[in-house]
């Protein structure tokens, strides 16, 4: 336990230090959401097309820098010093929390952005904020284990996403379906099962990450 | 091996035969007619394209395990004949729904699960062309795999019910084709024949596939030695 917070804490610092990833983050999802905002032109858009864009916006900010943990190890050639000292669960839960924490950030910085920008009515705040955060889980458990493929692998960018998609495809139109309901949709019905499914995503993507990260990590 | 071989063959033939001279096995219009012929073939390779998709995580566990290059090469094997079984079941799929839903794609959610196969399979490739080194690039597909393989569920078997829960308007066309009439015994013959038909042809593929692969890999050994 106090190895997974001594690696957040590093990379805490070493964010802060640089705001690297943070900047690339927050820019790049208020760059998407202007240009959102922009063409729709304070439009109504349909509750769908919102949902839509949200979880568009948030996706691809997301793929552009929660690679970045790993990529950073290797490039600053860290990465070995990292592999003596910390144990694997701890790399893994370490590097996960931090991800967390940017994405969760993203959320609360681009929730209000962006039902100010794009004019939405925001009908049922607990099950938008309940998504966002099943949802931010199994969105950084994924990346978290892609990302270290990805540094592993020595290929950097557009593959990420490549490999990112597939995988995170049931999490994308469950939590699409859930955010629509959150701003006027049709029926709250069946959140209570998008729920178990976003939850599901969560538990399976956060395991398989855990136990599948020493093979990537140890070569 | 010989069984596998003779099997697919004559048990394709028949089904391409029968397929074509019974009757077809949904008359409803809403159903697409004579499309419904598809059936025969759609779904026997949707299935295997899902399967060839377990044999290889179930391959690419048994690589990390081991590490021997045998199970690496099946389970790539594997994913390059779901490739396959998926781009055709897709394209079989879109023809028969265009009959039967008035529409090449729909986005229901078997589309969906085909289509997110495919595109899995596609990162899967790029992924392993994409590294040079041939430990890290078995090792790191094999995660991969695995992984596509633990959220798979989900795509499969959950969504298609949480679909129909959300999306009550639209499931109707979806559900008046998903639940199957009562299959009639002579469609129930001509199918079983046909799934068992294209296991074999999967089995086939899959042993000259990974030969293929084996004889590959030693070549590249040779001309690295030499």
């Amino acid at each position: 336990m106090t190895e997974i917070w001594a690696i957040f804490g590093k990379d805490v610092r070493t964010e802060y230090r640089t705001r690297y990833a943070v900047n690339a983050l927050f820019l790049f999802a208020l760059v998407t959401l202007t240009a959102l905002s922009f063409a729709t032109g304070g439009a109504g858009i349909s509750p769908l097309l919102a949902a839509v864009f949200f979880w568009v916006i948030l996706f691809f900010s997301a793929l552009s820098s929660l690679a970045q943990t790993f990529v950073k190890e290797t490039e600053t050639k860290t990465e070995l010093f990292l592999k003596l000292t910390a144990p694997d669960d701890a790399v893994f839960f370490g590097k996960w929390g931090f991800n967390l924490l940017l994405i969760v950030l993203l959320e609360i910085v681009l929730t209000p952005l962006f039902v100010v920008m794009l004019n939405v009515t925001m009908t049922h705040w607990g099950i938008w904020i309940t998504t966002l955060l099943l949802g931010g889980i199994g969105l950084v458990s994924t990346t978290t284990l892609l990302g270290a493929l990805i540094a592993a692998a020595n290929v950097r960018g557009a593959l990420f996403s490549v490999l990112a998609f597939p995988v995170l495809l049931p999490l994308l139109v469950t939590a699409i379906r859930v955010c629509e309901v959150c701003l006027g949709g049709r029926s709250e019905t069946a959140t209570g099962d998008a729920f178990l499914v976003l939850g599901a995503y969560a538990v399976i993507s956060t395991t398989a990450g855990w136990l599948l990260f020493p093979f990537v990590w140890r070569d | 091996m010989i069984f596998v071989k003779v099997g697919a063959v004559i048990l394709i033939t028949a089904v391409i035969v029968a397929a074509f001279l019974t009757p077809p096995p949904l008359t409803a219009m809403a159903s697409g007619g004579d499309a419904s012929r598809l059936f025969y073939f759609h779904v026997p390779m949707a299935q295997v394209s899902f399967l060839s998709f377990m044999v290889a995580a179930a391959f690419a566990i048994a690589y990390l395990r081991t590490r021997a290059a045998a199970h690496d090469r099946v389970a790539a094997t594997s994913a390059e004949l779901g490739m396959i079984f998926s781009v055709v079941a897709m394209i079989t799929g879109s023809l028969w729904a265009k009959q039967a839903w008035g529409a090449y794609w729909n986005w229901d959610p078997r589309q969906l699960f085909l289509f997110a196969l495919v595109l899995f399979y596609g990162a899967f490739f790029a992924l392993r062309q994409a590294t040079v080194n041939v430990e890290a690039r078995r090792r790191l597909s094999a995660v991969y795999l695995i992984f596509g393989g633990a959220i798979s569920p989900l795509l499969f078997f959950v969504l298609p019910r949480l679909y129909r829960s959300l999306h009550e308007d639209a499931n109707q066309v979806v559900t008046a084709a998903a639940t199957k009439p009562t299959m009639s015994a002579q469609v129930a013959v001509v199918f079983v024949t046909s799934t068992i038909g294209f296991l074999l042809l999967y089995l086939w593929l899959l042993q000259l596939g990974t030969a293929a692969a084996r004889i590959h890999e030693e070549i590249g050994m040779r001309e690295a030695k030499s």
